[in-house]
């Protein structure tokens, strides 16, 4: 083993150089290549994302279809099938699970070191973290269209606008989501405190939401849960993905899911920087960066 | 700020300079007002025993803790006010296995080519050419998972070069690794420092990873106990040798085999 510098003499160390655009562009595609590649890689991962909206759709939403109507609300223009119904909610569904998993990746990865070699790079932190987020945005999107296509087959065919449609609906969302579960996994210094957000965050964001019933049917039943759910930000996304699978845009829920995205991401890159955020605090506590 | 005198007489400042730095784990003070200097194209260690605060006054070196008291500069650029010029100009090696174990070589060193904005066509040159250079040309396209514990090493070393840092960190490189394997990277390296001129910070709790003409830095309990040419320290110390003179500043009463402990 002789090891020298790859092709020629280290030079000497080199003035201020900085970075510029092209360089940004080819560290964001490492990162989306290295996650799209760790999800082929791990395809278990992938039939799980896929099992669990499809059990819903398959088993949950058949058994439920004669228990619950669905009256007309838009953007439907004729009553639908329970299973038309909370698709949008199982899109959600499907980035949210997919935007905690993106935190528990981080999680492991700080325990394992692998976000050592992202911390550690000279580009800007807050571009890593996004460009991260990003990443996990796209993959949660990928599994979203297989579960769409899936759907297809069980009668689920909202208009092929709606397909194009819901990708920034999708985009947006998910980001929400990957910038919440990334923050969360500033906060949590173990992975064995992931199950903690399974039960605190994920069950109640998702079961708090218009994903499975309409909120006006819980407002008839409880007024209280439908203040929750107006104050919990997977309700806009859910009406957002709903609403764009239809060709529609509700200017309401778009501002606030925007609103919420600008707030947990910045509240992330705070999170990660060394010298203000939650993981500087947890150095002090003896925390894996 | 620490400058060292270049052949040709210019100024070049200090591959590493760490002045008075200080880190707090909750009430526990890891590391106490800690200076040392490194000069660019130097062989140093950092020796401690486990727990001596090297993998702290790493963590901080590298940016992955902020430093709050006192200043890090790499080649004359602080660590917190300066990250990016600072962290470019630095190669690390973590005591942690940071490879991903599911993607080939090939896509873990290409990964940190991108992470330092280097092209794929530029990258692949250097990562065929580096992969040569440890014998492992022919494992590009295999999975990190089936590589053994020494080669997952190699291609951490491999990778720290990737960028062409002029400043290398490698904390506790050797662990884990049988006599042969250590004696390779360790030589391997020695010689990049004499053919490239490349400076390296070396962490270790072995004694004989040491020679003689190393920049030694003992680090006990915090504190920077001695901080200079091993020759030095160990007349400093009116030692035998640098086993000695570590057992005399750490207050351990003899330093057996290797390890200092």
């Amino acid at each position: 083993m002789t090891l020298q510098s790859a092709t020629s003499r280290i030079p000497e160390p080199a003035p201020r150089q900085g970075f510029g655009a092209r360089q940004y562009l080819v560290c964001l595609k490492g990162i989306l290549v290295r996650e799209g590649l760790r999800f082929l890689n791990q395809r278990e991962r992938f039939v799980s994302s896929l099992v669990r909206p499809l059990l819903w759709l398959f088993v949950f939403a058949a058994g439920f279809r004669q228990v619950l109507g669905v009256s007309i609300i838009p953007p439907y223009k004729t009553y639908v099938l329970y299973e038309v119904f909370i698709t949008p909610g199982l899109c959600g569904m499907i980035l949210l699970f997919s935007g905690m998993q993106s935190s528990l990746s981080m999680v492991y990865d700080r325990e394992m070191g692998n976000m050592r070699t992202l911390l550690v790079s000279p580009f800007p932190r807050w571009f890593l973290l996004i460009s991260k987020l990003l990443a996990g945005v796209m993959v949660s999107i990928m599994q979203v269209y297989a579960f769409l296509a899936i759907a297809w087959f069980w009668d689920v065919r909202p208009p092929w606008t709606g397909y194009l449609m819901i990708l920034p609906a999708l985009f947006l969302s998910g980001m929400m989501l990957c910038s919440l579960g990334m923050l969360l996994s500033s906060m949590i210094k173990q992975l064995e405190n992931f199950a903690g957000v399974m039960n605190f965050v994920i069950f109640p964001m998702y079961f708090a939401s218009p994903a499975l019933y309409p909120l006006w049917r819980i407002q008839e039943s409880s007024p209280l849960l439908h203040k929750i759910c107006l104050a919990n930000p997977f309700t806009y996304a859910v009406e957002l993905i709903r609403f764009a699978l239809y060709g529609e845009v509700d200017r309401g829920p778009l501002l606030i899911v925007v609103g919420f995205t600008v707030l947990f991401l910045g509240g992330a890159i705070l999170a990660y920087d060394p010298s203000i955020g939650l993981l500087g605090r947890k150095q002090d506590n003896g925390g894996n960066a | 700020m620490q400058h060292v005198k270049a052949k040709e007489g210019v100024s070049l400042p200090a591959a590493l300079e760490v002045s008075a730095v200080s880190h707090f784990y909750g009430e526990k003070q890891a590391l106490s007002e800690s200076s040392f200097s490194i000069a660019p194209g130097r062989f140093a260690v950092l020796l401690g025993l486990n727990g001596a605060g090297k993998t702290t006054l790493f963590s901080l070196i590298s940016r992955l803790f902020d430093t709050r008291h006192g200043t890090i500069r790499i080649f004359g650029h602080d660590i917190r006010r300066e990250p990016g010029e600072a962290l470019r100009r630095l190669g690390i090696v973590f005591q942690a296995r940071t490879l991903d174990l599911d993607l080939s070589v090939c896509q873990n060193l290409s990964y940190h080519a991108s992470l330092h904005g280097i092209g794929r066509a530029e990258a692949m040159s250097r990562i065929r050419t580096l992969l040569a250079q440890i014998d492992m040309g022919d494992r590009l396209y295999d999975k990190v998972r089936s590589l053994s514990g020494g080669q997952m090493r190699r291609i951490e070393i491999a990778r720290a070069l990737l960028h062409r840092p002029p400043l290398l960190l490698l904390d506790e490189a050797t662990v884990g690794l049988d006599i042969r394997s250590r004696a390779e990277i360790l030589a391997a390296i020695r010689e990049l420092v004499h053919t490239e001129g490349i400076s390296v910070f070396w962490a270790t709790h072995l004694i004989d990873e040491v020679e003689e003409s190393d920049h030694v830095v003992i680090l006990d309990k915090g504190r920077v106990l001695a901080d200079g040419r091993v020759d030095d320290v160990v007349r400093a110390c009116g030692a035998n040798g640098i086993r000695e003179a570590f057992a005399t500043l750490s207050g351990v009463a003899s330093v057996a085999g290797g390890a200092a402990r």
